[in-house]
């Protein structure tokens, strides 16, 4: 058996078998969306590889992160709600 | 920041096969040789979620143990994102952390430079998006893609799945996506029968393959396989946009699928964007190599899908020449050389059987989004005559993702060609760009000293 770890996603804490990647932390709550486009539609994951971005959410306070690309660790905090602004990133 | 003590006879960019075989291959001989790839782990797509001690692929264990057995150090969840003068590249780490291998373990930034003798790109390839009504929607994905998210813990199991689009690649997706419970209604090849038929019985010719093929063959029992058969619209309901269905056609035949997957990729494109940004010579959107591996830039080679779409058995023999080169062990290297010739004969007739039809320029309408970063439509980008002048007046790739999506898929609908690549090859942070600017900087301004 996988050991279990716990994560936050939105802040619920949720468990998942290590070596689950923090985008499959978020689709295990039953979102199917991760973000919003920059005209307000809802997006998931596309490439699944680290190239499209379309998983991007905030990991740790730290924004864009490519969510399909970085595995959960203990008390990792996922968020997917916030604004899409991307003021630090080019 | 310094650099000296960062230096690798060695540096190989991407763990897949190719990576991977480069990276043994070099270290043979005793070189310091470095193997750095955005996932936390080795194996690259393919490889991807193997047990790193105990993995169910034969070749997979074979390399692994290999790799285990070398002294080589890995860099995981790292990234090229820059390339600077005399052989030194900037990555920095796409999960916050330091960068880190065995033997770099004071480095304080998640940015790093890192000085190589020579390189070795193995940056492999991504799936091919066609867009079509519909596309954007949360749930339609790529057929590696959706592969990619199960073998990292996305559970499909009792899921109606369509598998769609082009390429060897649909079926083991099928395959792998039925072992883990999904219902996978269909799986749709784009190509002509006679094309696929002239392809699988090349296959039969070849021993190795022919077993993979009859593996597939079993967990697909009873999932109808169509060729000559495309999406044209992924249909959804209600506020969250739910994917209810796809729509499917099939010669003058059109028709609706159900599911709640539609997994859906039009086979692969080369990553070049790093070579390109090292000024490497590109032919017909693939990086021209010699026998040896060598690129058209001294000290830089590169081995695997950036040079051909030719499978794995390819990818791992031009990674074995790559290593072997690099080091100056061109006799090991010249032995390999007709083993390579064979291989590419596979990769001709992928090319030849799974060429896009022109019916699938036909699906997308002028309200079709084509730049999924920028939400850019079709009858936008439509009205400019090249890469450059869409990009300029629309932002059509001027996303994240750097038009990684919408170029090759403009290619495909209006035949433009991507313009030069600028740093930052991937999107970093201002911090990590800020740490960039230092470093050249600094080595500017230490040129200018040393010519005093």
């Amino acid at each position: 058996m996988p050991e279990t770890i716990h994560v936050t996603v939105n802040g619920a804490c949720i468990a998942v078998p290590s070596g689950a990647t923090a985008l499959a932390a978020i689709l295990s709550t039953g979102a199917s969306a991760v973000r919003r486009s920059v005209s307000g539609g809802p997006r998931g994951p596309l490439c699944g590889m680290g190239v499209c971005f379309e998983c991007r959410a905030t990991v740790n306070r730290r924004r864009y992160a490519r969510t399909c690309q970085i595995l959960c660790s203990p008390g990792m905090d996922i968020s997917t709600d916030v604004s899409d602004e991307p003021p630090d990133y080019v | 920041m310094s650099s000296s003590s960062h230096t690798f006879d060695v540096l190989v960019v991407g763990a897949g096969p190719a990576g991977i075989a480069a990276a043994c291959s070099a270290a043979e001989g005793g070189a310091r040789v470095a193997l750095l790839d955005n996932n936390p782990r080795i194996g690259g797509q393919i490889w991807r979620g193997q047990s790193q001690s105990h993995a169910a692929n034969p070749d997979a264990r074979k390399w692994f143990e290999k790799f285990a057995a070398a002294h080589i150090e890995f860099l995981p969840s790292t990234e090229v994102i820059d390339h600077l003068e005399n052989g030194h590249v900037v990555v920095h780490r796409i999960d916050g952390q330091r960068v880190g291998a065995q033997s770099i373990d004071e480095l304080p930034e998640e940015v790093h430079e890192l000085a190589y003798k020579k390189l070795i790109l193995c940056t492999g390839a991504r799936e091919l998006f066609l867009p079509f009504p519909g596309w954007t929607l949360p749930n339609v994905m790529g057929a590696g893609g959706l592969q990619a998210l199960v073998k990292s813990g996305l559970l499909v199991s009792g899921k109606k799945v369509v598998v769609a689009g082009s390429g060897p690649l649909l079926l083991a997706v099928a395959a792998h996506l039925r072992e883990h419970g999904a219902d996978v209604r269909l799986v749709a090849e784009q190509a002509p029968w006679p094309r696929v038929a002239r392809f699988a019985m090349s296959l039969l010719l070849q021993k190795t393959k022919l077993a993979q093929a009859f593996e597939i063959k079993r967990q697909l029992s009873g999932v109808p396989y169509k060729t000559n058969c495309w999406p044209v619209r992924a249909n959804g309901n209600g506020e969250n946009a739910k994917l209810e269905s796809v729509t499917l056609r099939s010669g003058s035949r059109t028709w609706q699928e159900r599911c709640d997957y539609l997994a859906c990729g039009f086979h692969l494109v080369p990553n070049t964007e790093l070579a390109a940004l090292l000024r490497c010579e590109l032919r017909a959107g693939f990086v021209r190599v010699d026998d040896s591996q060598q690129t058209s830039v001294r000290d830089v080679f590169c081995a695997g899908e950036p040079t051909s779409i030719g499978g794995v058995d390819l990818a791992i023999v031009e990674g074995q020449i790559a290593g072997y080169a690099a080091v100056g062990q061109s006799a090991s290297a010249a032995k390999l050389l007709p083993q390579k010739r064979r291989l590419d004969r596979f990769a001709v007739l992928l090319r030849e059987t799974f060429a896009l039809r022109e019916e699938l320029r036909s699906a997308v309408d002028s309200e079709t989004i084509v730049c999924r970063c920028e939400d850019v439509k079709f009858g936008r980008v439509r009205q400019h005559s090249s890469w450059r002048a869409a990009k300029l007046h629309t932002r059509c790739g001027m996303g994240p993702c750097q038009g990684r999506i919408c170029g090759p898929a403009t290619q495909f609908f209006f035949g433009w060609k991507a313009d030069s690549v600028r740093p930052p090859v991937f999107a970093a942070s201002m911090q990590s760009l800020a740490v960039a600017v230092a470093v050249q900087t600094e080595e500017h301004l230490m040129s200018h000293e040393e010519s005093r």
